[in-house]
């Protein structure tokens, strides 16, 4: 951190300076001024998000600026922190123009908190929010961060922030509310009629829509007093904090929509009375509903799961009646569910009956039954029928697994591909999604590669094979312990002559069979950039044999990926051996198929493969990089500091999650910044292209024992 | 109670455990026995597997020797060892030999954690030889006839090293267990803790919760033994939603954010 400026001078060239006045014009003598009259703390807080926030974009910074002064004394530093990291945010999804809305319309941001208030961010409480709402019954939801709490029927949206009441603790549970109250939504049926249809009835359908979003709220009220009674106490609390009470008109709404069997019917049909009548109550944790996207959310599931379900029951019926193959040739198989399913509390002991026989459904097909279940209300007996073959083209079905090639060539490189965060460190914080990654394959090239290598290197993989020989699984015989399986009979001796003698008698009279269990896990990261062109190609790939050939010997785990990449739009991972492939022909061909391509972005990669790499299980988990430069990017800020942040963050958290990494590098100037990224010892630097096969694998002994 | 010393193969149990049969485990355990057949109890930590063993070592009259696995444990912690006693080498029969000798039931806990090689030396007993080689003395002990064997078992740990290899499960015959049905479970929770059956009701409707949960984010959900031990707690006026934090919540997960979300989950049914 630097030191900030006080003056009111020092300040104004402060901000010329972050704000690139020169270029941008930005008058800043008047925000000048009024940073200097603020107390040291404050003008300290403010001009460090400016800067955070003019590494991502000046004029968004200089806004900020303007408008946070005047907040200061009533918003909270948490909240104003969270609003510029929601603008950066939205910034970086949707560009200028919408980033520069959130800055502007703050006031909407923290809406209805007239004093310094204590809201809940979303991105502090999503995650408990999740597992929240995974724990309570029916369909998996997610949750995300929208313009405010409404469902789609498949994903809860929350807005940023919560926080309507004074305490934050309070603004919690009234998040908690938020969310129950849209499971509800899901779980008893608010979305089992055609709404749109349902309200146009009406003259005014926005009218109709308000009376009606009330009218379930009262009817889900009364399902969580039933389910959730703690939660509605605090609801209860809530209202009651916040004066909120049911206007008279609307009290015997309350009283029949409590009914236990109260349903959307029951809603809708009350619904043209209260549509007449006085306006609907404010109730704090009402979500709005939006017909048009839950129908369409709907009509696209119900479709889908239809099929999906009665495939996978055909595939069900394959494996029960692969007995009995003359009945598999009959009509398609009729499955029934048990009386007990058609409650609709009991979802967790749903039974399939076929042939009279009853079956625990997988959990695939439980998860659909549930699904479709709380849409329709029941599962009509039609979906029940296992597909016939044909029935249904299996692209309705199956995951798109999109060539990768023609995704990229296509407009929308989105699909199908996994989105990583990136570190902004003038940001201090994520840009989320950020990095568009996808796995390709390696294209295998048969050449006798390995042959070639094994033959050129031949005094080396002799001395490889005997030396991690001489490393693999041992047991050892422990002689003299105070504790084994056998009696150490000359430790026996000694000691009973040491007794006669009348010196001290030993305990340590057995010994034990000690097996050293190896139980690695390594994980090859190697640089694919177009830097590697030629020589240094040459010698990875060469390493990569002489790598594997030892690994072979040793029994170790071992997977090798190769990382590059141009822009974050566009950042690949090529798949040389996977961990549970074996060391085959393929496997071969495919380093021998090794070619540099583009850039040397490396958070994602670092990202992704640590994700691969605490998928498996082991004691000791490594990731080893083999570079031979400093991160890098095509026209991009990420060759710069930047670029070295990010892969130190992400090395960071794979070493947070118990990943031990290291680098070898051939990159001479690499002693200036490694360090700073893998920490002193932890990487190695080669100074001669040529002498990377020797030394690869003898770094990696070092590394493991 | 007072605390006693018992010989292994003295522990016999005298009051009737309590237990609920699920389907008809009980039969099976008893034809097998009779049979001599090894009994192989498949299901979640918690479910009941012990508590069963128990029940049955009392309705069949024999003592009950519980092994519980650790991943340290030799095949000489089973069968025995010679120690040296007074300048001579004495030996000492293992549990495993000791109930073979007794004609006890033995129990091997957690099989699994065991090393591979212990494992191994129950094959012998595990099929219709009955016999122990004990390799050491350079001796065979045929089993008593009312020896029984059983291991246990809980395939949800998703991890190829502990899983049961093919020539050791293919010698038993297996009961699958598992969480009891919400009314059985009730009954079970309000009996074992003296808590009322609404409260006993909603803490299984809060396990059933974390049992949602169990893939995403928790590798277990809640146990019906920790449902006893919150429904105690609750029973000596423990607040309802502090038990569920202490004796459930806690024993599932130190992640942060779960167990707020499980805390949160608790609260909402309180």
């Amino acid at each position: 951190m630097t030191a900030h400026p006080e003056s009111a001078s020092a300040i104004t060239s402060h901000l010329e300076e972050l704000l690139e006045v020169e270029f941008t014009f930005l008058h800043v003598d008047e925000l000048a001024i009024s940073l200097a009259a603020l107390v040291p703390e404050d003008r300290a807080f403010l001009l460090g998000w400016t800067r955070r926030i003019a590494s991502t974009n000046i004029q968004i910074a200089y806004q900020f600026a303007l408008r946070a002064i005047k907040l200061l004394d009533r918003m909270d530093r948490r909240l104003i922190e969270a609003w510029a990291l929601h603008a950066m945010d939205t910034y970086d999804r949707s560009g200028l123009s919408s980033g520069m809305r959130i800055i502007k319309e703050v006031e909407n941001f923290a809406h209805q908190s007239h004093e310094r208030s204590a809201g809940v961010v979303f991105e502090d409480v999503g995650g408990i929010m999740l597992n929240f709402v995974h724990g309570l019954s029916g369909r998996r939801l997610r949750l995300e961060q929208g313009d405010a709490a409404y469902t789609d029927s498949e994903t809860l949206f929350l807005p940023a922030v919560i926080a309507r009441m004074q305490m934050a603790s309070d603004n919690f549970t009234l998040c908690k509310a938020m969310v129950a109250m849209m499971w509800a939504q899901t779980r008893y049926g608010s979305f089992r009629t055609d709404l749109p249809e349902q309200l146009n009835a009406y003259d005014d359908a926005g009218r109709a829509l308000t009376h009606f979003q009330a009218l379930e709220t009262l009817r889900l009220e009364a399902c969580i007093a039933r389910e959730l009674p703690g939660l509605y106490r605090e609801m209860q609390r809530l209202r009651a904090e916040l004066d909120e009470s049911l206007p008279a008109a609307w009290q015997h709404f309350a009283l029949e929509l409590g009914q236990p069997g109260a349903s959307i019917n029951d809603s809708l049909h009350l619904l043209a009375e209260a549509y007449a009548g006085p306006p609907p109550p404010d109730i704090c944790y009402q979500s709005e509903i939006r017909p048009e996207t839950v129908a369409q959310c709907m009509a696209a599931r119900i479709a889908k799961e239809k099929i999906l379900l009665r495939v996978k029951l055909a595939q069900l019926e394959q494996e029960l009646r692969k007995h009995r193959p003359d009945e598999a040739k009959a009509l398609p198989a009729q499955f029934e569910l048990t009386d007990k399913a058609e409650t609709e509390h009991s979802q967790a002991g749903l039974e399939l009956i076929l042939d009279g026989a009853p079956i625990a459904p997988p959990e695939g097909v439980r998860q659909l039954l549930t699904s479709i279940q709380l849409d329709l209300g029941e599962i009509p007996p039609e979906y029940l029928v296992a597909a016939g073959p044909g029935e249904y083209d299996p692209r309705l079905y199956e995951e798109k697994t999109a060539n990768t090639d023609d995704v990229w060539q296509g407009t929308y490189h989105e699909e199908g591909a996994t989105l990583y965060p990136e570190w902004d460190y003038g940001r201090q914080h994520y840009r989320k999604n950020w990095c568009v990654m996808r796995e390709k394959e390696v294209i295998p090239v048969h050449d006798g590669f390995r042959k070639n290598t094994l033959e050129k290197y031949s005094g080396l993989v002799k001395h490889l094979r005997k030396t991690f020989e001489a490393m693999r699984d041992e047991n050892r015989l422990l002689k003299r312990q105070a504790y084994g399986d056998n009696v150490d009979i000359d430790a026996l001796v000694e000691a009973l002559a040491d007794a006669r003698d009348g010196s001290e008698m030993s305990d340590r009279l057995f010994m034990r069979m000690h097996r050293t269990e190896r139980n690695i896990a390594v994980m090859f990261m190697v640089d694919m950039s177009g830097s590697t062109r030629g020589w240094i190609n040459d010698a990875e790939r060469e390493s990569l044999v002489l790598l594997a050939e030892a690994l072979e010997t040793l029994g170790d785990r071992y997977a090798i990926y190769g990382f590059s990449g141009t822009t974050r739009k566009r950042c690949e991972l090529f798949r040389i051996k996977r961990f549970d492939e074996p060391y085959n022909e393929e496997v071969q061909a495919r380093i021998s198929g090794i070619r540099p391509q583009e850039y040397t972005r490396m958070g994602f990669a670092i990202r992704h493969l640590t994700s691969v790499l605490n998928e498996v299980e082991a004691r000791t988990k490594l990731l080893i990089t083999l570079s031979d430069g400093k991160p890098d990017d095509y026209h991009d800020n990420y060759r710069t500091q930047y670029g070295i942040e990010d892969t130190r963050k992400a090395l960071q958290e794979a070493q947070r999650s118990g990943i031990h990494p290291f680098c070898i590098t051939l990159d001479e100037k690499a002693r200036d910044y490694l360090p700073h990224l893998y920490g002193a010892v932890n990487y190695t630097v080669i100074d001669e292209v040529h002498k990377l096969p020797f030394k690869v694998a003898d770094i990696y002994r070092r590394l493991t024992t | 109670m007072e605390a006693h010393t018992l010989a292994p193969e003295e522990h016999f149990i005298r009051d009737e455990p309590y237990y609920e049969p699920i389907a008809q485990e009980i039969a099976i355990f008893e034809a097998a026995y009779q049979n001599k057949l090894p009994v192989l109890l498949k299901g979640p930590t918690g479910c009941g597997k012990t508590r069963f063993m128990e029940y049955m070592a009392w309705r069949l009259k024999r003592p009950l020797i519980t092994v519980s696995c650790h991943d340290d444990l030799t095949a000489s912690d089973l069968v025995g060892r010679f120690l040296v006693k007074g300048g001579e080498t004495v030996w000492v029969d293992g549990p495993l030999s000791r109930a073979v000798r007794a004609g006890g039931i033995c129990y091997l806990d957690e099989i699994v954690e065991a090393r591979k090689d212990t494992m191994v030396v129950i094959h012998p007993l595990a099929d219709d030889r009955r016999a122990l080689p004990m390799e050491k003395l350079g001796t065979l002990l045929e089993a008593n006839d009312d020896f029984c064997l059983a291991i246990s078992y809980n395939p949800g740990y998703q991890s190829v090293l502990k899983d049961l290899k093919q020539s050791t499960r293919q010698r038993f015959v297996a009961l699958e267990f598992n969480y009891p049905a919400a009314e059985l479970e009730r009954k079970i929770v309000a009996n074992e803790s003296g808590v009322a059956q609404d409260i006993a009701e909603k803490l299984v409707k809060f396990a059933q919760m974390t049992r949602n949960l169990k893939g995403s984010g928790l590798e277990e959900g809640a146990s019906t033994r920790l449902l006893v031990h919150a429904a105690k707690l609750m029973a000596s006026n423990i607040e309802p939603v502090v038990a569920c934090q202490s004796a459930i919540a806690q024993a599932l997960t130190d992640d942060e954010e779960m167990l707020a979300a499980v805390q949160e989950l608790s609260s909402s049914l309180f």
